[in-house]
């Protein structure tokens, strides 16, 4: 019998621990199937970080380093320094990791223009310690530390990773996409692609932000997440290419 | 064999390159800046990557990424930066990683001084990070020591999968001594079948991490650690006596302040009092053992602490003591360095002369 489709060897058999309709899951696939199409598997290096992905390390076949919080971009860096050229290397980070408590890693990394992608997971909370406001969180959105809902007196407006570091000459290529429905999700794997191509060319920091639903802290069913996702999330993080500054060669 | 004149933190530098480093991450920090300088320069002539990192948070993280491929890696501070890395420090030892990280000492608490100071021992033997880790941590007293040191770090860490400290300060990070660059200790060193290197298609995937989500493959963890530090106890305490046997007065110093000890020894036997000097080498494991032993000689009347602090070290000698003998404790913070003849006097004091 043909097998017309199969789990990427990208990863492993372990079983993922993420809430129905979570688009973690998702995202893996993508990276994983863009490492298996790409042959590099074996030559790749990842970062986790720490939050809802935090067990990602168990999840992708490559091998792994699990980071501390916010510091996967720090973490990536030494990695990238000291293995031999070809080597590819990725984090892989949510929102409150990278636009918190790492906001000095990512933006220095990218500062350096550092030869590694960074997959950036961006569902405006912070999902592992039960749904407290991200600096992605939007204006309005109740959280469990902002129960009234953001306000920008307060917190000040939701941070855009893509429209800081694509201000960075070393970030080379910046993409927001989601995965919302199929002609997203080929966007996205699209992206996924490009970045790690371009990584390949040593272009510099590749940086994809995928817009993701977190149905269980927004409380909401998954079908209904995803709406709201569209509806309020894409509008203030619109999705495109924000910096494309090398060619795919 | 010939001598050279090296400023302490050059030959703390150079002794990383001879052992085999060639990755290092750092920040600027007085008073140990000239080692990322001197990295600065000569790691890129043999193929190594020297990095100035944003910050020591970063600094310790890229240690970790570096040292989880396998390769020799080292980073330097100084006090306050230090602690930005205890963060750091904790994921290395929970993960297992190598690594050597130098502390150049200086005065504190806050930002304090850039003057010497030996106030981070605390630190340096309890762990300033979370949770039950320990990291071997020698304590050169002379700029020999220090390269001598440094190339002997290397090889513990290899050896346990341990991150290794060496504790100076700013006295010996930045006075000039003769250093010769004799051979060390040749040790057998493991293999790292561990290491991201990539699994090449060839093994199954190497995983560098310190979570351990359930609580019995924590314990677990924890234990298998244990084990480790008992055996780094057992086979890796260091420490040096002078002049030790039949003394009257027992000194117990590290560092720079073990020196001072050495030349109040010298008043003190002008005067007809005979001192003598215990020094840990390493000051976790801390030689508590031989401690009480050299304390036990019916000659020794008083055990007299010497520290660049209010007196942290004084707590491992009482532990090492238990009461046996009677403990005084002459110390300067904050950047003083006692004088010998202050040393001196206290010593006296302790034994009522």
């Amino acid at each position: 019998m043909a097998i017309v489709y199969q789990k990427s060897k990208g990863l492993t058999d372990k079983e993922l621990h993420y809430c129905p309709g979570c688009t973690h899951g998702i995202v893996h696939k993508l990276v994983a199937e863009t490492l298996e199409e790409l042959g590099i598997i074996g030559t790749t290096i990842g970062v986790a970080p720490v939050g809802c992905s935090v067990f990602a390390y168990d999840y992708f076949s490559c091998d792994m380093h699990g980071a501390a919080h916010g510091r996967a971009p720090a973490v990536a860096t030494g990695i990238k320094r000291v293995s031999p050229p070809g080597t590819t290397v990725f984090t892989y980070q949510g929102d409150g990791d990278l636009a918190a408590i790492g906001t000095a890693e990512i933006v220095q990394a990218a500062m350096r223009g550092e030869k590694i992608t960074v997959i950036f997971i961006n569902n405006a909370i912070y999902g592992m310690t039960g749904g407290q406001m991200a600096p992605t969180t939007l204006i309005g959105q109740k959280t469990t530390t902002s129960p009234l809902g953001r306000t920008k007196e307060h917190a000040g407006m939701p941070i855009k990773m893509c429209e800081l570091l694509s201000t960075l000459d070393g970030c080379v290529y910046a993409e927001r996409v989601c995965v919302t429905d199929i002609p997203n999700l080929n966007k996205a794997k699209k992206a996924i692609r490009k970045a790690f191509e371009l990584q390949q060319q040593n272009a510099g920091l590749t940086f994809v932000e995928v817009l993701a639903a977190c149905p269980t802290n927004w409380g909401k069913p998954p079908i209904k997440a995803v709406e709201w996702l569209k509806e309020n999330m894409i509008p203030y993080y619109p999705l495109g290419v924000y910096k494309d500054s090398a060619e795919v060669k | 064999m010939e001598k050279e004149l090296w400023k302490g933190n050059e030959a703390i530098a150079e002794a990383a390159i001879r052992a085999g480093c060639k990755y290092f991450f750092g920040y600027p920090i007085t008073p140990q800046t000239e080692v990322p300088e001197y990295l600065s320069l000569h790691l890129p002539e043999i193929g190594g990557c020297f990095l100035q990192a944003e910050s020591e948070v970063a600094a310790i993280n890229m240690v970790y990424g570096a040292g989880g491929c396998g390769v020799r890696v080292m980073t330097s501070s100084s006090s306050p930066g230090i602690s930005l890395k205890q963060e750091g420090i904790t994921y290395l030892c929970g993960s297992e990683v190598p690594c050597v990280i130098i502390n150049v000492m200086r005065g504190g608490p806050g930002l304090g001084t850039i003057q010497p100071a030996q106030g981070d021992y605390y630190q340096a033997t309890r762990g300033g990070g979370n949770g039950d880790y320990r990291t071997p941590v020698l304590a050169p007293a002379n700029v020999q020591e220090a390269a001598d040191f440094v190339r002997m770090a290397f090889d513990i860490a290899d050896i346990y999968r341990n991150p290794v400290m060496v504790l100076a300060d700013g006295m010996i990070g930045q006075m000039m001594e003769a250093v010769e660059w004799h051979d060390i200790e040749k040790r057998e060193l493991p293999a790292k079948p561990w290491a991201t290197t990539g699994t090449q298609g060839k093994r199954e995937h190497n995983v560098i991490n310190s979570l351990y989500i359930q609580p019995e493959p924590c314990a677990e963890h924890n234990e298998k650690l244990e084990k480790k530090y008992k055996l780094i106890e057992e086979k890796e305490t260091r420490y040096e006596e002078i002049d030790a046997e039949g003394c009257e007065v027992l000194f117990t110093a590290y560092g720079t302040t073990s020196r001072v000890c050495r030349a109040a020894m010298k008043l003190l036997a002008d005067e007809g009092i005979k001192a003598g000097l215990f020094r840990p080498i390493t000051v976790w494991p801390f030689p508590y053992a031989q401690l009480k032993k050299a304390a036990a000689q019916n000659s020794v009347k008083a055990v007299v602490v010497a520290e660049l602090s209010l007196g942290q070290m004084i707590d491992d000698v009482k532990i090492a003591l238990e009461g046996s003998k009677p403990i005084s404790f002459i110390g300067k913070a904050g950047g003083l360095v006692p004088t010998p003849r202050e040393v001196a006097d206290a010593a006296k004091k302790a034994i009522g002369r």
